[in-house]
């Protein structure tokens, strides 16, 4: 394979500019995350700890193997959303290894808002159940929640992806063999319920972990009977007489032990189906990314280089180098795995997209995993590109990366604008896992554009009504757009909505990539079949 | 005669495998006895061919003599090596082997007698000028003429058993009026042990120090010394330090004991290798205790500083060689010190320990460092013998140089899974008393505090040590389980603590005696940041082969060796170890969830068997009733410990589903 030469100079004014820029704002995302961790107030967790419960990150330290990686999922969720009272959205998600087994983790944080469900709390519980079924993982929902947030009980029951989705998934999840283990480690009501009730094995804690469709306070009003929580649904009654949960567990870290086992006896193996090698670290230290990335975004940058500062041994082997210049395609290995680099280097053509199609097919032709890096401001507009059919080859390019069975990941290292976020792989189009770099921006369009083009709109009928709008109008009309576009088409505007799976490290990539494709050979790469392309 | 073509070795142990090893060094076959217990030992499998003579108590293996002379003619071996102990001084033993036409490789029956009853041996002495102790050797045994003679000798004086040995037996009266109960106890003990009350009287030498003389004579009539060994580091008359040559010996007095010593050999015609044991005053004078016919524990010593093999001088005389060298060819070399390893808790009374070695690594062995042993890593320290572990013997051209050898030696010496004294040893050697020689039996008492620290805490590097190890520990196993995936290469395996945008922490709680402690564990890269008793360092480190441990503890590098087996963790380090235990938070409680007894019907069916008494205590788990129903057996059990105070129904009564059966108190 060829090694990639970097022609970059780390002592270069440029290069230390950018990579200050670059570092200021990946501290800024290591300071939201590090806030967001802690969970809910410092008086919930007291209380909290002052039960014998243990803290919901400390649940997921001990239920993995110890001093494995955890691939947290969406941590800055619900950011800037109500009044940032649901840090991480009430869930903690994401892959961990359990017992030698990549397992997805559903972990409910009591000290946030009681662990209740939020909009986004059902959000990310699902997309984690999406993320089980489409590599082949095994869930455990380590439960504590008090079920709906009742107060937005409309956003959160009624709907298809709404809160009975989560059941809904957990049974055809069973179905496909992909194991359910639910750990009750606090309340489990109403709804809530079903989570130990559907999986296939349950362990609740005694004294602490309850299994209701009604709680107390309802079944009095109901019929009267006054019952304490652990007589109505403990964890003796429930592992001795209803039989609703299997093992019972003495308190938290024993609950842990026995979901280890648990996992430890699913007899699971990975279908394996890539051909291996050794894994070798780039070529170029990761962290000099900080310095490639421009800091005014628009400068043109080759993202060569940031290929060589995350493949193995910055080795990368170009795809028609020489055709459609703009989208770069090839072939390198990441941690050993063989992959297909998609990659733009400025805006898309028909050539581009043409070559991107073809290199699609060709790894879903080979059962090779495919990483999109996006920064597209959009496919190349004009008389001459639409007359040279640029939406047929645009169509053509889609149509590969929407069919293409093999598991692909997508990182929005600058840009995602427009059409090109659908070609590029963006959330539409199912990638098993979608980061984003801190300096990304998402929207249909640049904040100027689509100023500019509400603008010309506005002046078309104002003027055809034959009035006169001023220069000082036009920007007083525009600059609220901007800003409306600059606010919604920041990362964190976008981790908090889940448009993502997380908001990452730059440094930290060629990890995340290497831990999302590892965990995706949970499932098998299957033959992909393509839909008609336009010719 | 002729060198033996075969020899069998009547012992086991460190003694057994060393005999073997300068058997094979002559070309001389050799054929091991062993016990049940012993089939795996070192010994059997060092030597050509092995004899199983009986089960495991030494009373019906290595004490029986005709299975050995059996295992003897069986083999075809041509003499008998008895080693130490067991029937090396076994006169009747030898007069079986003449008889089976083997050859005893040791001192004549006669030379056995004569030195095995002390009271005899001394008055052999007396008459050959050596020099004794001021003291009552004969057999008047009356208790107020023996009180006379004491008062004749002077206080304090000893009282032993005249069959005596090994330290048992022995009274030390201070004063006239204490004579007469001390006498009386002494006797009971010499009876009971020896089956012999008589009692010798002996002066006590204050502060005496042990120093014996190895000698050695052929049946040509010659006979050497092969100079002294101090053994004066004793506890309760065992030896547990032996150098040679003793400290402070001028060439006057070596030349004076090495000619009474031969003296006592030549009056007993004695042939092959002998020890006669002196007690030595501080001003230099000494006295004949007694002589021991056979090769000493500590002989490797005098071969440190003589270059000789005493075994090979053993075997050429046996085979009616004339001793290799004389008297003026013999010349000291340096200083040579003996360590005994032993399996005992030094911190419980050296109460001796049993179990596997788990985990056996001596100190490389070279000129300067030899280790006499007969386990090997895996063995089994068992009940029925010696709990020695290994003779640790160091020489260098000076006493400081070997007091040094030795304290490396001993800290380099690593033994997991029974309690040992090498820590203690190295107190020892340490000590400022033994360091400048100032020696006397009572040593180990007078040094008792700094020997027997009160108690045992660790500095805080050790603690960063367990922890670091136990990381590094979980890497290498998940390094280990990761070459057998089939995802061998995926960033899961990794145990760096990665986490989105940030690092993991964790706790590491271990156990060091009655204390638990904590150590705050913060992922960092290749490194890790330890936090223990409010101090934060960055650690690193590599482990190597036999829990070698190179760390790198804030910024200091320290070579350690951290042992684990099971939950404990021992950490070596500059000497010391200390035996640390992981605990799990995850495995601290029992496994719960189990069926739990249950006092009502599981469903209809039949008391066929009421089992526990009314009004008795039961124990949990413990059957209570049998219950008939769907043609099965069911036993109701006690669900804990606690008192069945009746039962509900009587046998053969139906009982329904549900139906409380007994009526039970659980304990509170």
């Amino acid at each position: 394979m060829s090694v990639i030469k970097s022609s970059l100079n780390p002592r270069a004014d440029d290069f230390k500019a950018n990579a200050a820029a670059l570092r200021s704002l990946v501290d800024e995302l290591r300071d939201k995350t590090e806030r967001v961790s802690r969970g809910g107030c410092e008086e919930a967790r007291q209380k909290h700890l002052a039960r014998g419960k243990l803290l919901v990150r400390d649940r997921v330290n001990g239920l993995l193997d110890p001093g494995t990686p955890f691939l947290e999922l969406s941590s800055l969720a619900a950011i800037g959303m109500h009044d940032n009272d649901v840090p991480a959205g009430g869930v903690v998600t994401g892959i961990g290894r359990v017992s030698g087994v990549e397992c997805v983790i559903v972990a409910n944080d009591a000290t946030v808002k009681g662990g209740t469900y939020y909009p986004v709390t059902v959000k990310k519980h699902l997309r984690a159940q999406e993320i089980a079924q489409q590599n082949r993982l095994p869930c455990i929902y380590l439960v504590d929640s008090g079920g709906a947030f009742l107060p937005m009980q409309d956003d959160v029951f009624p709907d298809r992806d709404h809160f009975g989705r989560i059941f809904f998934n957990q049974a055809h999840l069973s179905a496909q063999g992909i194991p359910q283990v639910a750990v009750v480690m606090g309340s489990c009501t109403a709804g809530g319920a079903y989570v130990p009730a559907m999986s296939d094995e349950t362990i609740i804690v005694r004294n602490q972990g309850t299994i209701f469709l009604g709680g107390p306070p309802l079944v009095k009003a109901a019929t009267g009977e006054v019952v304490s929580a652990e007589d109505l649904g403990g964890g003796d009654v429930h592992t001795r007489i209803s039989g609703v949960a299997d093992h019972l567990a003495e308190n938290d870290h024993h609950a842990l032990s026995i979901a280890r086992r648990i996992v430890g006896n699913l007899n699971w193996r990975k279908p394996s189906s890539l051909d291996l090698a050794t894994p070798e670290e780039p070529a170029y230290d990761p962290e000099e990314i900080y310095g490639i990335i421009p800091a005014d975004t628009r400068k043109p940058y080759d993202v060569r280089e940031v290929i060589a500062r995350l493949v193995d041994g910055s080795r990368f082997d170009e795809f028609k180098a020489r055709y459609g210049a703009t989208l770069v395609t090839g072939f390198a290995r990441l941690h050993g795995y063989p992959i297909g680099i998609v990659a733009n280097n400025g805006i898309l053509f028909s050539e581009s997209a043409l070559k991107g199609a073809h290199f699609v097919e060709l790894c879903a032709q080979r059962g090779i995993p495919l990483v999109f890096l996006q920064n597209i401001t959009g496919f190349m507009v004009g008389r001459k590109y639409e007359s040279g059919g640029i939406a047929r080859d645009g169509a053509k390019m889609v149509t590969a990366v929407a069919c293409a069975q093999v598991p692909k990941f997508t990182v929005l290292i600058g840009g995602s604008f427009g059409a090109g976020n659908y070609g590029m792989c963006g959330r539409a189009y199912s990638p098993r896992l979608l980061w984003m770099w801190p300096n990304a921006r998402i929207s249909v369009m640049g904040g100027e554009q689509a100023a500019s083009v509400l603008a010309t709109v506005r002046r078309d009928s104002l003027e055809a009504a034959g009035k006169v709008w001023s220069k000082e109008d036009e920007e007083y009309f525009k600059a609220p757009i901007r800003q409306q576009y600059e606010d919604q088409g920041n990362p964190y505007y976008a981790t908090a909505r889940l448009w993502d799976d997380g908001v990452i490290d730059p440094a930290q990539t060629r990890r995340v990539l290497g831990l999302g494709i590892s965990a995706a050979l949970n499932a098998p790469i299957l033959p992909t079949k393509f839909g008609v392309f336009r010719m | 005669m002729t060198m033996f073509d075969k020899i069998l070795i009547a012992n086991r142990g460190e003694i057994a495998c060393r005999v073997i090893k300068t058997a094979r060094r002559l070309g001389i076959r050799t054929v091991a006895v062993y016990s049940e217990a012993d089939a795996g030992a070192r010994h059997v499998r060092l030597a050509d061919e092995a004899v199983l003579i009986g089960p495991a108590a030494v009373r019906q293996s290595y004490l029986v003599g005709e299975r050995i002379i059996a295992a003897a003619k069986q083999s075809g071996a041509q003499a008998i090596h008895p080693g130490y102990g067991f029937l090396s001084e076994n006169a009747d033993f030898a007069v079986s082997c003449a008889t089976a036409g083997i050859v005893f490789i040791g001192p004549p029956v006669h030379a056995i007698r004569a030195m095995g009853l002390k009271s005899a041996a001394k008055a052999l002495m007396e008459k050959a000028r050596v020099p004794l102790t001021p003291g009552y050797h004969g057999d008047n045994q009356n208790a107020q003429f023996l009180r006379g003679q004491a008062d004749a000798i002077g206080y304090p004086v000893l009282i032993k058993a005249s069959a005596g040995g090994g330290g048992k037996g022995m009274r030390l009266v201070e004063k006239s009026e204490d004579f007469i109960a001390a006498l009386a106890s002494c006797q009971r003990e010499a009876t009971s042990s020896f089956g012999d009350a008589n009692v010798l009287v002996e002066k006590y030498v204050l502060r005496p120090r042990h120093i014996e003389i190895q000698v050695f004579g052929d049946a040509h009539g010659n006979c050497v010394y092969l100079f002294e060994r101090d053994c004066s580091v004793q506890r309760r008359h065992q030896k547990v330090l032996e150098e040679a040559p003793a400290p402070g010996m001028s060439p006057e007095r070596r030349a004076a004991m090495g000619r009474a010593a031969v003296e006592a050999a030549k009056a007993v015609g004695y042939v092959g290798a002998g020890t006669v044991e002196f007690i030595a005053s501080q001003d230099g004078s000494f006295y004949f205790m007694e002589m021991n016919t056979r090769l000493q524990v500590e002989h490797p010593v005098t071969e440190m500083i003589t270059g000789l093999d005493l075994v090979e001088w053993q075997l050429r005389v046996a085979a009616g060689e004339p001793l290799p060298l004389a008297q003026e060819q013999l010349e000291i070399r340096g200083h040579a010190l003996e360590a005994r390893i032993y399996a005992e808790d030094p911190g419980k009374g050296f109460l001796p320990s049993t179990g596997r070695l788990v985990h056996l690594a001596p100190p490389e062995e070279s000129l300067h460092v030899r280790v006499d042993t007969g386990v090997e890593e895996g063995d089994e320290i068992t009940p029925h013998y010696d709990p020695m572990i290994a003779k640790l013997i160091v020489w260098d051209d000076s006493r400081p140089r070997a007091l040094a050898r030795m304290q490396k030696a001993l800290a380099d010496y690593r033994v997991v899974g029974v309690a040992n004294n090498i820590e203690f040893l190295s107190r020892l050697v340490a000590c400022p008393a033994f360091a400048q020689a100032d020696l006397d039996t009572g040593l180990i008492e007078r040094e008792h505090d700094y020997l027997f620290p009160e108690h045992v805490t660790a500095p805080d590097e050790a603690w960063q040590l367990v922890a670091l190890a136990e990381l590094l520990f979980e890497a290498h196993r998940a390094g280990e389980a990761a070459a057998g995936d089939g995802d061998p290469h995926s960033p899961w395996h990794r145990r760096d603590g990665w986490r989105i945008n940030g690092a993991a922490s964790r706790s590491l709680a271990f156990r060091l005696g009655e204390t638990l402690q904590n150590v705050e564990v913060a992922y960092a890269g290749e490194s890790f940041a330890l936090t223990f008793a409010g101090h934060r360092i960055d650690a690193r480190g590599q482990l190597g082969r036999g829990g070698l441990l190179r760390a790198e503890l804030g910024g200091r590098r320290l070579n350690a060796s951290v042992i684990a087996a099971g939950e404990r963790r021992h950490v070596f380090l500059n000497g010391r170890v200390w035996p640390f235990a992981a605990v799990d938070p995850l495995y601290q409680i029992g496994e719960g969830g189990g069926a739990e007894g249950q006092l009502v019907a599981p469903m209809p069916g039949k008391v066929v068997a009421l089992i526990a008494l009314p009004g008795a205590r039961v124990e949990k788990g413990s059957a209570l009733l049998v219950l008939e129903a769907m043609k099965m057996e069911h036993t109701i059990t006690a669900p804990a410990a606690g008192m069945l105070r009746a039962f509900h129904y009587a046998v053969g009564d139906q009982v329904a589903d549900g139906a409380e059966l007994v009526d039970f108190a659980p304990d509170q």
